[in-house]
C-alpha cells in the first residue's frame, strides 16, 4: 500500500546554494507556489484584458472574487479596512488556488506544511501589530485592557488577553494546515483501500466499491474544505485587521 | 436591449440610441455610486463570527482556538522556567492562564462573549 505521508515529502529540484551550512534549494513546494502565482496572474490578467460592460466568463470569475473578498473585508473591518484589500485579496486567492491545485491527483499541496501557513499567519499578525502601533500609537495597547473590568482582577485579565492575542497566529495557521493535511491523508488512505481490496479477487472487488464511493464523496468534501479554509483564513485576517484599525473594546 | 449598440458604428457622431444608452449608463453609474456609499457597514462582528458556513469548520475552529491558547501558555511558562530558573511555577501559572485565554478565544469565536469586538 502506498504510504499516505509520502505525498507531503519536500524534494529539492535545484540547489541554489548554501547559507550558513543550510541548503537553500528550489523545492517542489516552491514550484507549486510559483505555479499558483502564475495561475492567479494569468486569470486576473486574462479577465481584465477585455473589460466589457457585460462580463464574460473569466471576467465574471474575477469580479465575483473581488466582490466576495471586498464584502468580507468591509463587513468585518469597515470601510477603513479597504486599504488592506490588496493584502487580503492576495492571501485569499493564493490560499484558494494552492488548495485547489493540491486537489489535482499527483500534485503537491503547499498549505499542508505548517511552515507555509505559519508564515502567512505571522505576516497577518505582524501587520496587525505594526499597523496598530503606527496608527493608534500607545492606544493600541487598549486592546489588552477591556473596559468595565474591576481593577483588582485587571492584571489577570491583561495577562489572559495578551496570551489570547499571542495564540492567534497558532490557531490561524494550524487550522488551515491541519485541515489540508488531514483531508489529503484521509483521501490517500481510502484510495489505498481500493487497490488493496482490488487485489483480493471477486469478493475484494465487491468490497472495494465502498471505499471507492467514499473516496469520491471525500473528494467533493475536500473541494468544499479547500474553499472554506481559504475563506476562514480570510475572514479571520479581516477580524484581526479590524483590531489594528479599532483597538479597545 | 437594442442589439449590439454598444460599439460606435464608425461615424464620429454617436447615434441617438447610442446617446440614450450612454445616458442610461451614466445614471446607472450614479445609482451604483450612491448605493455603494450608503452600503450598511455591519459593525456586529459577533454575528459574523458566529455564522461560519459549515458546522465542521466551526467545530474545528473552536477546538484549535482552545488548543492554541493552552499551547501558548505552556510555551511561555516553560521558557520563563528556563530563563528565570523558577521551575515549575512558570509552567503551572502560565498553563492555567493559557487555558483561560483558550476559553476566552473559544467564547469569542462562538460569539458568546459580549466583547467580541476586540
Amino acid at each position: 500500500m502506498a504510504d499516505p505521508i509520502h505525498q507531503f515529502e519536500i524534494k529539492n529540484i535545484v540547489t541554489l546554494g548554501h547559507i550558513g551550512g543550510q541548503e537553500i534549494a528550489f523545492t517542489n513546494s516552491a514550484l507549486y507556489m510559483l505555479i499558483a502565482v502564475g495561475v492567479i496572474a494569468l486569470l486576473m490578467l486574462g479577465a481584465t484584458a477585455s473589460r466589457s460592460l457585460v462580463p464574460g466568463r473569466l471576467q465574471s470569475i474575477a469580479e465575483l472574487s473581488y466582490e466576495f473578498v471586498a464584502d468580507t473585508l468591509r463587513s468585518s473591518a469597515g470601510n477603513e479596512g479597504m486599504k488592506f484589500f490588496p493584502l487580503v485579496f492576495t492571501l485569499f486567492m493564493f490560499i484558494l488556488t494552492v488548495n485547489m491545485i493540491g486537489l489535482i491527483p499527483g500534485t503537491f499541496t503547499v498549505t499542508s506544511h505548517i511552515i507555509v501557513t505559519a508564515m502567512l499567519a505571522l505576516l497577518v499578525f505582524f501587520t496587525v501589530i505594526f499597523y496598530g502601533i503606527y496608527k493608534n500609537g500607545f492606544k493600541f495597547l487598549k486592546l489588552f485592557v477591556p473596559s468595565g473590568i474591576p481593577i483588582y482582577i485587571l492584571p489577570l485579565i491583561v495577562f489572559i488577553e495578551v496570551l489570547s492575542f499571542l495564540s492567534r497566529p497558532i490557531s490561524h495557521s494550524v487550522r488551515l494546515f491541519a485541515n489540508m493535511l488531514a483531508g489529503h491523508i484521509t483521501l490517500k488512505v481510502f484510495a489505498g483501500f481500493v487497490t488493496m481490496l482490488g487485489g483480493m479477487g471477486f469478493l475484494g472487488w465487491l468490497g472495494a466499491t465502498l471505499p471507492l464511493g467514499l473516496t469520491v464523496g471525500l473528494t467533493a468534501l475536500e473541494f468544499l474544505v479547500a474553499f472554506l479554509q481559504a475563506y476562514v483564513f480570510t475572514i479571520l485576517t479581516c477580524i484581526y485587521l479590524n483590531d489594528a484599525l479599532h483597538p479597545g473594546h | 436591449m437594442t442589439g449590439g449598440a454598444r460599439k460606435n458604428d464608425g461615424s464620429g457622431k454617436p447615434s441617438p440610441e447610442e446617446a440614450a444608452l450612454s445616458a442610461r449608463l451614466r445614471s446607472l453609474g450614479a445609482r451604483l455610486g450612491s448605493t455603494q456609499r450608503n452600503r450598511p457597514v455591519d459593525e456586529n462582528v459577533a454575528a459574523r463570527q458566529g455564522s461560519d458556513p459549515s458546522a465542521i469548520a466551526r467545530g474545528f475552529r473552536l477546538s484549535t482556538e482552545l488548543v492554541a491558547g493552552v499551547l501558548v501558555g505552556a510555551a511561555i511558562g516553560w521558557l520563563l522556567d528556563r530563563w528565570l530558573g523558577i521551575s515549575p511555577w512558570g509552567l503551572i501559572v502560565f498553563l492555567l492562564l493559557g487555558f483561560a485565554a483558550g476559553v476566552l478565544n473559544v467564547m469569542r469565536a462562538a460569539g458568546v462573549s459580549g466583547q467580541t469586538k476586540g
